[in-house]
């Protein structure tokens, strides 16, 4: 793969927004939160916006992406909806959920 | 404690329990479920599961002022509500009341990846915010099991399950969570390792094409309850369990007597009829008329303004109706004032016991004070004479706890003996009436007799009873020297005896014409006699007359013959003395 040869998003200048369920600020919604951001770095750069929603604050959010595990990272755009739970750890696991072909 | 004469038994303390409001249920938990605790309810597809848990909730929030949430894993809410609204629950109000919210937890593993540490924080939170919302009492999680197919992780899941079940009871909530039945596990992801304080299961089995379903209390901590299986009911009024046990002949008995609506057989009956609250049966062979007795009882306690609940397995109401109007009983008119409710179902329909399910709800609607179970026959063909005596001892006992007055009909077959079910059945009937053909002189007739009686004084004698126009009507039966007779043979038997009557009479009048002529020919003669005699004195007096006569003559001739000799004074003296006392005489 070149750098010319980009994800489909990116070439359509397509806009990431991705949302991350925690509830408080736990070691493992912590972890999340910086796994995801590196992986949105160093893939999507400048294409991607992340929604942090704090369940403790706002439980009535919980149902309407159907959150029962926590943290949980929702894929709201591109469609279709995708969903990825887990502290975030392994990388390539959250590349495929998302479906972001990784940058060589 | 203050009280020291019996320290240890104040010291138990009643578990508090969480009335489901569920028929039946309460009173094998005795009370509900442990209130603030965790019940697991565990069944396979299609138990009724689910609808116990909303049952649970709908009655909670009606009844006893508990508001509750059900967390659906399965069903959509809009599934739910139109589940339900076929049982009369209107799940849509209970919620714009805030007395129900639903919640619905999608799980499906094949849009969820995961990967790293996670926890089931967002399920709580969930959980917190639905109750927090309405201020729930109760929950149902119905059936957490789902989440297995939707997180592969296993050892969180169940680190997190466990953590659930604690946090549950933290909050203080009545949870109720529903388990599919594993193969070699009670539910088939090991639920009931979380859930120790009352496992309930229900079961639905098919024999002979007939289902019946159960339910059994596997346990519950801290409590006792009944430990049998009892059968249950799902029907258009919802859950309705079997509760009644056998244990009970503690009940009130009644002296109070009710006409059987035969006049002639509560003359049989100690002059008075039937004790209220007893257990009657009215056996015989085909065609003997026992719906027609039942039918006769019912009118009966119609008049006294009764209310009365017939059972037919066998007829539909309108027939019924039908036909003992054609022997002079109005049960329409019963029907129409609202005291009598025939209810017809197909033997074949349920199961025994659900049948017994059946009838006690349908009782216990009513409320009755006479029940017809017309025939019992056809629910005893359903089960074994060890079932059929179980389930009626438990049908009898509530009605006789409830102290109505039951007749069932019942079918026999032979008619010298009793087969052994129905022997089984009769030792729990306290007054037993057979009823018999009689055949003879190529007729068929119909006896009736009192085989037992209990705790009263009842005749012994076989009755003969004709169905009219106008009801049944018992006979006495010819009993003399020559036999038994009924029908036809009665008639011909009286007609003799009245004939050999009229013959004596008959003879009695002849000897007595014939006297009566002998009394006549005897005047007749005694009066020919006077006349003899009469006829007799008369000639004696002629004689004597003329003799009189011929004396006086034969004076007159003297004197002349005197004056002609010239005889002296002296002798013509003489002559007149003789003449005077001829005259004397």
């Amino acid at each position: 793969m070149t750098d010319t040869q980009k994800t489909a998003g990116e070439e359509n200048g397509e806009e990431w927004i991705l949302r991350l369920y925690v509830a408080g600020q736990t070691p493992k919604s912590l972890a999340a939160f910086a796994n995801l951001k590196r992986i949105c770095e160093e893939h999507l750069a400048g294409r991607y916006k992340i929604e942090v929603i704090d369940l403790l604050e706002h439980p009535q959010l919980a149902r309407g992406d159907q959150i029962f595990a926590v943290p949980t990272l929702v894929r709201k755009l591109p469609p279709p909806l995708r969903k990825i739970i887990g502290d975030l750890s392994n990388t390539e696991k959250v590349l495929v959920g998302l479906d972001v072909q990784p940058r060589k | 404690m203050h009280n020291t004469e019996q320290p240890r038994r104040s010291a138990r303390i009643e578990l508090p329990k969480s009335p489901t409001g569920i028929q039946g249920l309460d009173e094998i938990t005795l009370g509900g479920l442990p209130e603030g605790r965790t019940t697991l309810v565990v069944g396979r597809a299609g138990s009724g599961k689910t609808l116990l848990g909303i049952e649970f909730l709908v009655h909670g929030a009606l009844d006893f002022g508990e508001p509750g949430v059900f967390i659906s894993f399965e069903e959509t809410p809009g599934d739910l509500v139109s589940n339900v609204a076929s049982l009369g629950y209107d799940l849509n109000d209970l919620q714009e009341r805030n007395l129900l919210a639903i919640d619905h937890v999608e799980v499906s593993r094949s849009d969820i990846i995961e990967t790293g540490e996670f926890d089931l924080e967002g399920l709580f939170i969930r959980l917190g915010y639905a109750i927090d919302s309405i201020g729930a009492k109760r929950i149902v999680l119905d059936t957490i099991e789902s989440l297995f197919s939707g997180i592969a992780n296993t050892g969180i899941l169940r680190a997190e399950l466990r953590r659930l079940f604690f946090w549950l009871k933290d909050r203080g909530v009545t949870a109720v969570v529903t388990g599919e039945s594993g193969e070699a596990t009670m539910t088939r992801h090991g639920l009931e390792e979380y859930i120790s304080d009352c496992v309930i299961l229900l079961d639905h089995r098919v024999d002979d094409q007939i289902s019946t379903r159960r339910l059994r209390v596997v346990k519950y901590r801290g409590s006792v309850h009944g430990t049998n299986e009892y059968p249950f009911l799902i029907d258009e009024g919802g859950f309705s369990v079997l509760p009644i046990t056998s244990t009970g002949l503690t009940h009130a008995v009644s002296s109070e007597r009710v006409s059987s609506g035969v006049e002639r057989l509560d003359a049989m009956l100690d002059g008075e009829g039937f004790y209220r609250g007893s257990t009657i049966m009215v056996a015989g062979t085909p065609g003997t008329g026992k719906t027609s007795f039942g039918a006769s009882f019912v009118h009966a306690a119609c008049l006294r303004g009764e209310k009365c609940l017939y059972f037919s397995f066998e007829e539909s109401p309108d027939q019924i109706v039908r036909n003992m109007q054609s022997i002079g009983i109005d049960l329409a008119s019963h029907i129409e004032s609202g005291l009598l409710k025939i209810h017809s179902s197909r033997p074949t329909m349920y199961g025994l016991e659900m049948h017994l399910v059946m009838l006690i709800k349908q009782i216990r609607e009513r409320q009755p004070r006479v029940v017809v179970i017309d025939p019992l026959t056809d629910l005893i063909a359903i089960g074994s004479t060890k079932d059929v005596k179980v389930m009626l001892t438990r049908l009898i006992d509530y009605l006789k706890t409830n102290r109505i007055t039951a007749l069932f009909t019942h079918l026999v077959h032979t008619r010298e003996n009793l087969a052994p079910s129905d022997l089984a059945v009769s030792s729990l009937i306290d007054t037993l009436i057979y009823l018999q053909d009689i055949e003879s002189a190529g007729e068929r007739n119909r006896g009736l007799y009192v085989l037992k009686s209990r705790g009263m004084e009842h005749s012994n004698q076989i009755r003969e009873y004709r169905i009219t126009a106008s009801g049944i009507e018992l006979i006495d039966v010819y009993v003399g020297p020559a036999g038994m007779f009924t029908g036809t043979a009665r008639l011909v038997q009286e007609a003799k005896e009245r004939a050999e009557a009229e013959a004596m009479d008959e003879a009695i009048a002849s000897r007595q014409r014939e006297l009566e002529r002998e009394r006549s020919i005897m005047k007749a003669r005694i009066a020919v006699l006077q006349n003899e005699f009469a006829s007799r004195e008369e000639e004696l007096q002629r004689m004597i007359e003329a003799e009189s006569h011929r004396q006086r003559m034969i004076d007159a001739d003297t004197r002349a013959i005197e004056r002609l000799r010239k005889a002296d004074a002296a002798d013509n003296d003489k002559q007149v003395q003789v003449r005077d006392a001829g005259v004397e005489r």
